[in-house]
């Protein structure tokens, strides 16, 4: 028999598959979507205040080497950020489809 | 309200335009200043016509209206009114990169919220159009109820229109339907009044993906990054040389003019050696400060500042700093004045607290003359690899040594008291652009101007003053006498010259006499004084600039005693203690100013001039034996 399975049905699958991820872990292709900024410091206000609300598509555009920050365009335009403050930031993400 | 001028503030995101829309407005006429207390950047210009005008008031740039930097709390206490002693502008110009509204609007609501008039001025049209983008302004401002002006400031497009809506603050329309809330409601709001005012969104920049594909690359991004810091260093050194050789030479056929003009006298003297020559000292450094400045505008305004921030982020990290401190460590080889008021970009405290504290330690331009000097002395012009020689090396050592302990220095600062980074380190990459060069003059014109009056007014005290310690109480020299021996006997009598002696207990260790302390002293007003100081206290007869006589002077035999005027331990010494002393009255006071007080420059002092000691002090016992 053919398993088949709805986008939906899928991302479930992935997500439960997979450890919360944040925008440190933001992979290179695929789509990703802002869950949820995590603390209420002002810190966080700011992100959520550089346009990293809920709902929002995030990008990544590139890395610097040995663990430097991390380019990603959202809302129109690109934001370097260091994976400290990067991992503040909660996301969901399909590699290579669609959520 | 004010009375008669209405004063109205513009506010903006960095990276907006904000401040090339100012330049357009005010031009030359606006004034910088700092705002009571804090060290954040104050410009204020007149906007006028023939009959009416407005006071501008460019507000450090903001993403928000939740301040986590001083320089954006600054914007949102003058914003409500709640900065002490500044005036509430009657009005408020919002400005706004059309190509990141999205992101902008949420702060257009928080200004809106404020209940003032206001204006929202959409920059960047051009680009926006360029790259496929279309926002209906009409409906925009439909929908905001506000004025809302499309403007390209770096071609002047629209600011006429803008202009004539300044005169006429009283009579914006107001705002409509307001999100109150949080940035999630912001963002809803913007995100649904968008949805009704775009006709097309705007595509991503190609050139900007193209050339960030290049100079963001792992590997061919660090090579560009540093080609881009030895050319940088080309120019400011090499580019600057004519322009400022041509300056110096002014300044003395001036002293020259006015000894030989005016009847011999201590006034006359006063006025050519102490005050032109002095002067001169900190003005021959106006091109190259210009330069830099130019330099350093160009790249930030053209979007690679940000990137090479980017490049070396890591590297700074592992000191305990950020990106953008390097920018202002980079100013600081020009003159560690404009690389302390470079700080300003650095929005944590501590960071920018660390970076000030090490800025003296990048080898300035003034530091030149000294090294020059010294190395012609004591280090021969051997060959070592092609046209490199040992002099060559020697300099190319005395920089690295400032550069690694200016690193070290902020790596220990930051593990110990200033420890700890309490904000994010983000920073919007904006896309490439080329700069309003009429804007980018407006800027270098201001900054040069800052340089002259507070350095100069130093120098020109620094230099009265030497030139009394040197020249009082007047002695009558022995009968005889040739003008030489005259001078000779005058400074050997002079209260320098007991300062000088009075230093020695500190200095003998390090191997520095009398003169040589003397010259210290006239360092500590400005480096570049060392070599004129010298010149008098060895009394060569001669143009100082002629550095290779003088020179050969310091190793010629003292006839009083038979040994060399100073020995090459002596030298060496020297050299070192030059790399990590603070000798420059106006980094002190500038730091004074950055800081808000006496605690950080008097630390800085002391443990500069401490770390100099013992460097000199290690170098000459090792050479000396």
């Amino acid at each position: 028999m053919k398993l088949r399975l709805n986008n939906a049905a899928l991302h479930q699958i992935v997500n439960a598959a997979q450890p919360p991820l944040s925008l440190a872990d933001l992979p290179r292709v695929g789509l990703a979507r802002v869950l949820s900024v995590e603390g209420e410091d002002a810190v966080s206000q700011r992100l959520r205040e550089l346009g990293f609300t809920a709902g929002t598509e995030v990008d990544y555009v590139r890395r610097a080497p040995f663990g430097g920050p991390l380019v990603v365009q959202l809302r129109g335009y690109q934001l370097a950020l260091r994976p400290a403050e990067a991992r503040r930031i909660r996301i969901e993400t399909t590699v290579g489809g669609r959520v | 309200m004010s009375a008669q001028t209405p004063t109205i503030a513009l506010v903006g995101s960095p990276n907006s335009g904000k401040t090339t829309l100012f330049n357009a407005l005010t031009g030359l006429r606006a004034k910088t200043g700092n705002y009571p207390g804090v060290t954040v950047d104050r410009r204020e210009g007149i906007c006028r016509d023939e009959d009416r005008k407005v006071r501008l008031v460019d507000l450090p740039g903001t993403y928000s209206l939740h301040a986590i930097s001083e320089d954006e709390a600054v914007s949102v206490q003058v914003l409500k009114g709640e900065f002490a002693g500044v005036e509430a502008p009657d009005a408020i110009v919002v400005v706004a990169d059309a190509t990141t509204l999205e992101r902008s609007l949420p702060m257009i609501a928080e200004v809106l919220l404020l209940g003032r008039p206001v204006l929202l001025a959409l920059t960047m049209i051009d680009e926006l159009k360029a790259r496929g983008g279309d926002i209906d302004l009409f409906a925009l401002k439909r929908e905001l109820g506000v004025p809302v002006i499309g403007v390209v400031g770096n071609r002047g497009l629209g600011v006429a229109d803008l202009r004539e809506q300044l005169f006429d603050s009283a009579s914006w329309s107001a705002p409509k339907s307001l999100p109150a809330g949080d940035a999630e409601s912001r963002f809803a709001w913007a995100d649904a009044l968008l949805e009704r005012v775009t006709r097309h969104p705007v595509s991503a920049s190609g050139l900007t993906r193209r050339l960030d594909h290049l100079l963001l690359h792992p590997v061919f991004g660090g090579l560009i990054f540093l080609a881009f810091v030895t050319f940088f260093f080309q120019a400011i050194f090499s580019w600057a040389g004519p322009a400022m050789d041509a300056f110096a030479g002014v300044l003395d056929d001036a002293a020259d003019w006015t000894l030989a003009t005016f009847p011999a006298s201590w006034a006359t003297s006063l006025l050519a050696d102490g005050i032109i020559r002095g002067v001169g000292a900190v003005v021959v450094f106006v091109p190259q400060i210009a330069l830099l400045f130019a330099l350093i505008l160009f790249f930030e305004a053209s979007g690679y500042m940000a990137r090479a921030a980017f490049v070396v982020d890591r590297i700074m990290g592992w000191v305990g700093l950020e990106g953008r401190c390097f920018v202002a460590l980079l100013s600081s080889y020009a003159c560690a004045v404009p690389g302390v008021m470079a700080t300003r970009t650095i929005p944590s405290p501590k960071d920018r607290l660390a970076t000030i504290l090490v800025a003296p330690f990048a080898t300035c331009s003034a530091r030149l003359p000294v090294y020059a000097l010294l190395i012609s002395a004591f280090v021969p012009a051997t060959p070592v690899i092609g046209p490199i020689t040992m002099q060559g090396l020697t300099l190319m050592g005395l920089y690295l040594l400032g550069a690694v302990s200016a690193i070290l220095f902020a790596a220990i600062f930051k593990r110990g008291m200033l420890r700890g980074a309490s904000l994010p380190f983000y920073m919007e990459l904006p896309p490439y652009r080329f700069p309003s060069l009429s804007s980018l003059a407006i800027q270098v014109w201001r900054r040069v101007r800052i340089f002259l009056v507070k350095a100069g007014r130093v120098i020109l005290v620094g230099s009265i003053v030497l030139w009394f310690l040197l020249n009082f109480p007047t002695s009558e020299p022995p009968a005889g006498a040739t003008e030489a021996e005259a001078a000779q006997h005058q400074i050997e009598n002079s209260l320098a010259a007991d300062m000088g002696r009075a230093l020695e207990p500190v200095f003998a260790p390090l191997g520095y006499d009398w003169r040589i302390n003397i010259g210290l002293i006239g360092s500590f007003a400005a480096r570049e004084l060392m070599v004129s100081t010298m010149a008098q206290v060895y009394a060569y007869e001669g143009d100082a600039e002629e550095v290779e006589g003088f020179a050969d002077l310091l190793t010629r035999a003292d006839p009083a005693t038979g040994q060399p005027m100073m020995s090459a331990a002596t030298g060496f010494s020297l050299m070192v203690f030059f790399v990590y002393a603070m000798l420059c009255v106006s980094t002190i006071a500038v730091v004074k100013r950055e800081t808000g007080g006496w605690k950080w420059p008097l630390f800085q002092l002391g443990y500069m001039c401490g770390v100099a000691w013992i460097g000199a002090f290690i170098t000459y016992q090792i050479a000396a034996s």
